[in-house]
């Protein structure tokens, strides 16, 4: 029923539009039509203007308004070391933009305004000037090239892969439809080898048994276990996927890459903050004891009003974004960065899914106390 | 009337000057037009098959768009019940235990999966591209129709294939192909991961095949007659802007859509008969695929070797259509013409070597990508001298402002505000952040979808006088452009916060992830305007065929005084364009303001001691 009488208002609206639209076509036949552009000149003139200005601080107003909710401003500092020459770069790009698209849209509107047309202008008769052509040819190209050297630099690096023999952890993270499977190396250090072929219920990653690095390993299916990884230590991900193509994305670590079956890709960055330092930017304190970031300090589960506030509950997430089926919105992870020490004790806690799954069991090679052999 | 009292001064310079070919003794040009079928449904002539593209394109428009108003909804108002779209959805609305109905998540991706195909191709290509190289090149270049409209009717009637074979596929009970515009597999060859890669993925993929059939008979018949059929006098260098657009959009629509033929014909290789193009390593629905060797990055390649230049194919003839009417209602030649197609030309080269700045994060060697950011980021100079000579053009000059002029404006600020964001997300290391998220979301929306609208819209009203010799209502006009600016803006500008808040796209829902989920307020304030900027969309619908019939007659040839040939033609321009000789062509087309001259047009000889100017 509403239904219907929304229905109904919107046709009604419309028959009044179209009637105003024949209306004002008559009253353009009786007043003559130079007339009636010249009054449209004018009223589209000023309403340029007025949208310009409205358009201009809307900008202005909206980006300050969404500061603390965009990645890179306000609590928001990345928590990563390349992060924050990323979001530097961002910066810079988006100072020179900026100035262009102010300057660029204060002319276009200004011009629309001031030469609408009027009884007795004339337009002038100008062609071209090749001085100013290239002038507005060299400038953007000297500020691309600033921006390219700029950001190629900083590319080069943060896509580098680690340095033979240099420190740091390798995890691995496989896609699939719809979850993140984790694994992490284990005592050894290494991770062992793989083949999809040996995929199967028990055998998710489809690890090869036969390779004794695989046995200390430690798999992580559940999408609820909280994956934790050491401050200021480098880590490689190597990012692989079972199925169709994901996309491996912390976003506040600006990490992002895809997962692609048969191919193999990784990304390499060094957490700079734990989460509880991370934390203690989002709920920080102004000098007179209110809330830098007030929308921090509403309660994380909203019925439950006396539960942790918003930034004690934080988490980083790991999620998916490269489409991959109907539940590509849903492939979350929680991320820890906790100190060198938190780390390894927890590391120390993890067992080998080897010894929890597969050992004794017929999938084990080794497997000696008679029975098939899963090597045959 | 007075067009027969007192014979035309176009016509007297025409027969003067004109160039006769002797069209008329062959009585060919009224052989077409001998019934209602030849004339309407299997019409040979450029002007009418341009207008079916028009309207195709008008209808392919109303379904997008509707599709994206019912995808907003759900992202807007996920805890409202769409249980009233019941009735058309069927099984694709979940009503869940409370009664709450909402979109079911795979018809979700398939909304938005055939959201982007229709309008990128439907739309952006054959409803812009399509319609106005077809009105506008016989008639800008001084010929009596294509070269071949034969092939010309046949690029209209596979374009109209494609079209009933995707929309066919919306009704497959596994739904329709739903893996997103760009198609990659391996989620698009296999149904196991997907219910639309099934007949939906099948029917997507043979339309699109059709379409490019319709592209390539077109774009050979938008080059043969530029290059062979201009008239007397008409040099490359005379020609106006619009049809230097359309002519390079179709050589890069030629040398780009086979590219995307391979890439399909691999797909289909990979779904029917086995092959691993584009497959490897792949365990999934229980089962260890035996398909090894192959690269789902490899389709990407060829995609994009297409999709790049696809978008300039969208844009260009937008770029010519605004570039032709701000020039005619500010009453100005167009500020630098030979710069506008020197960068014509370089954005179109440029196209063709960007293309893996799509792929920066798909796991190509970062080395490579390199070449792809400096490249990527040189395509900003030609754009931005475009960009200053559309606003030099308005500088000095006696603005009419009318709906086509302001569409013409419009059309430069939406290239302005997301030709910049591409200078963000060119650059690799901040597309590091960037990619797929909302930021591209906003950034290809403004640029390729808002501005080839805006310059769709003001081509359809500055043109068409000459469509149906009618004009379309003014009033109206003016609230559809004003109403669209804003609601446009509403929409999209506030994406770019989404996705440097790295909200990514693609997502049905928000509320899985804690970092994403803030943005509640934002989703329904855009949805709301997209439903408002529908129903401004509608109401241009109901002023373009209300005017066909019933809008104010054009009583004058050239009612915006402009200097090309199209408005030296009777006003019911027939078969052949013009009715005696051709006209012959004695100066550049854009003399405005010349001497103190309103206008001259281009069949007007130089006076005594007038130099040309370029
Ligand atoms: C200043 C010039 C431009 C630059 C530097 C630029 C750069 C880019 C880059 C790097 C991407 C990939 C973003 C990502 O997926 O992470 C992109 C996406 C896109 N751009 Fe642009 N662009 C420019 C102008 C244009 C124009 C003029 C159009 C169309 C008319 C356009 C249409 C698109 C489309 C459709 C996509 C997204 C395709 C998709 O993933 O679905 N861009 N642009
Ligand atoms: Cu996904
Ligand atoms: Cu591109």
């Amino acid at each position: 029923m509403t239904g219907l009488i929304i229905v109904l208002c919107v046709l009604m609206i419309g028959v009044i539009i179209v009637q105003v639209g024949r209306v004002s076509e008559l009253a353009g036949r009786i007043r003559g039509n130079e007339e009636i552009q010249r009054d449209n000149n004018n009223m589209n003139g000023i309403i340029s203007l007025v949208f310009m200005v409205v358009f201009l601080i809307s900008t202005i107003v909206s980006a300050w308004y969404y500061k603390n909710s965009m990645l890179g401003y306000g609590p928001h500092e990345s928590a990563s070391l390349h992060g924050s020459t990323l979001d530097y770069i961002f910066n810079v790009t988006l100072f020179f933009t900026a100035i262009v698209f102010f300057i660029t849209h204060i002319a276009l509107f200004w011009f629309a305004y001031k030469y609408r047309g009027q009884k007795g202008r004339k337009a002038i008769f100008l062609s071209h000037d090749n001085r100013l052509e290239l002038i507005w040819t060299i400038i953007p190209a000297v500020v691309m090239t600033f921006l390219v050297v700029g950001g190629l630099d900083a590319w080069n690096e943060v896509m580098a892969d680690v340095g033979e023999g240099e420190e740091h952890i390798e995890i691995e993270a496989t896609g699939m439809q719809f979850a993140w499977m984790m694994r992490y190396p284990g005592e050894d250090g290494l991770l062992g080898r793989k083949d999809y072929t040996l995929i199967n219920s028990t055998n998710p990653l489809g690890m090869d048994w036969t390779d004794t690095k695989n046995h200390d390993d430690w798999v992580s299916t559940a999408a609820g276990e909280i994956l934790k990884l050491p401050v200021g230590k480098k880590v490689r991900v190597r990012i692989t996927s079972r199925d169709v193509l994901h996309n491996f994305d912390l976003p506040h670590f600006r990490v992002k890459m895809d997962a692609v079956p048969g191919l193999p890709t990784y990304f390499v960055f060094t957490p700079s903050m734990t989460t509880e330092e991370y934390r203690q930017n989002l709920g920080a304190l102004k000098k007179n004891g209110e809330p830098k970031y007030p929308e921090w300090w509403e309660p994380s589960d909203p019925d439950e009003p006396d539960g942790p506030k918003r930034w004690e509950a934080f988490m980083f997430e790991l999620a998916c974004a490269e489409l991959c089926g109907n539940g590509h919105y849903s492939m979350r992870r929680v991320v820890d960065i906790v100190s060198q020490e938190e780390f390894d004790m927890w590391a120390a806690g993890l067992q080998g899914y080897y010894d929890t799954t597969i050992k004794g069991t017929e999938e084990d090679p080794f497997n000696t106390s008679g029975g098939l052999s899963g090597l045959n | 009337m007075a067009e027969i009292a007192i014979k035309h001064k176009d016509d007297v310079l025409i027969e003067e000057l004109g160039y006769d070919d002797h069209f008329h003794d062959h009585h060919h040009g009224d052989k077409y037009q001998s019934n209602f079928i030849t004339h309407y449904i299997f019409s040979q002539d450029h002007k009418v098959i341009g207008k079916q593209f028009l309207i195709t394109g008008i209808f392919w428009g109303i379904i997008g768009a509707a599709m994206s108003v019912i995808f907003r909804l759900q992202l807007g108002f996920p805890e409202d019940s769409i249980a009233w779209l019941q009735p058309f959805l069927g099984k694709w609305i979940t009503i869940n235990s409370e009664g709450i109905g909402s979109l079911n998540a795979d018809f979700y991706y398939a909304l938005v999966t055939m959201h982007g195909t229709i309008l990128v191709f439907f739309v952006l290509t054959a409803g812009l591209s399509g319609t106005f190289s077809n009105i506008l090149i016989p008639l800008q270049c001084g010929a009596r129709d294509m070269a071949s409209p034969l092939l010309n009717m046949f690029s209209y009637w596979f374009f109209f294939l494609a079209g009933a074979v995707m929309f066919a596929s919306l009704f497959l009970s596994t739904g329709p192909f739903s893996g997103g515009w760009t198609a990659y597999p391996p989620l698009s060859i296999l149904p196991q991961a997907s219910s639309g890669s099934g007949a939906g993925m099948t029917l997507w993929a043979l339309s699109l095949v059709f379409f490019v059939v319709s592209v390539l008979l077109g774009g050979i018949n938008y080059i043969t007659t530029v290059l062979n059929l201009r008239t007397k006098g008409m040099g490359m260098w005379r020609l106006p802007l619009t049809i230097w657009a359309f002519f390079i959009t179709a050589i890069i629509a030629l040398l780009s859509f086979p590219v995307l033929v391979s890439a399909f014909l691999l797909t289909i290789c990979d779904r029917e008969l086995g092959t691993s193009f584009f497959l490897s390593d792949i365990y999934i629905a229980g089962e260890a695929l035996e398909r090894v060797g192959g690269s789902p990055i490899l389709f990407q390649h060829l995609f994009w070797f297409l999709g790049h230049p696809e978008v300039y194919i969208i844009i260009l003839p937008a770029m010519g259509i605004v570039s032709e009417v701000l020039s005619v209602h500010s009453r100005k030649p167009i500020f630098g013409y030979k710069a506008m197609v020197f960068s014509i030309l370089a954005i179109a080269f440029l196209s063709f070597i960007v293309w893996a700045h799509h792929m920066f994060m798909s796991g190509v060697n970062p080395f490579i990508s390199n070449f792809f950011v400096v490249f990527t980021l040189i395509i900003a100079v030609p754009s931005a001298v475009k960009v200053f000579n559309w606003i030099t053009t308005l500088y000095g000059g006696n603005i009419r402002f009318n709906s086509a002029s302001l569409f013409g404006i419009g059309f430069v600020s939406m290239f302005i505000s997301g030709g910049l964001t591409g200078i963000f997300l060119g650059n690799s290391a901040i597309d590091i952040q960037m990619h797929d998220t909302y930021f591209v979301v906003a950034h290809f929306h403004i640029v390729m979808g808002i501005a080839a609208f805006f310059g769709m819209f003001a081509g359809i009203y500055h043109w068409f006088p000459k469509m149906y010799g009618r004009f379309m209502n003014e009033t109206l006009g003016k609230l559809h452009f004003w109403g669209t600016l804003v609601s446009a803006y509403a929409i999209f500008w506030p994406m770019h916060y989404m996705g440097i808040a790295g909200v990514p796209r693609r997502y049905y829902s928000f509320e899985t992830f804690d970092a994403f989920s803030h943005f509640d307020d934002l989703n329904k304030f855009i949805t709301i305007f997209a439903i408002l900027s529908f129903a401004l969309q509608l109401l241009f619908v109901v002023n373009f065929f209300y005017s066909i019939w019933k809008g104010k007659k054009m009583t004058t040839r050239n009612p915006w005084g402009a200097n090309t040939l199209e408005w030296t033609t009777p006003i019911n321009t027939g078969h052949g364009n013009w009715p005696g000789k051709i006209p012959t062509v004695q100066r550049w087309a854009y003399d405005y303001g010349k001497d103190g001259i309103e206008f001259t047009t281009q069949i007007t000889p130089l006076r005594e001691g007038e130099e040309e100017v370029h």
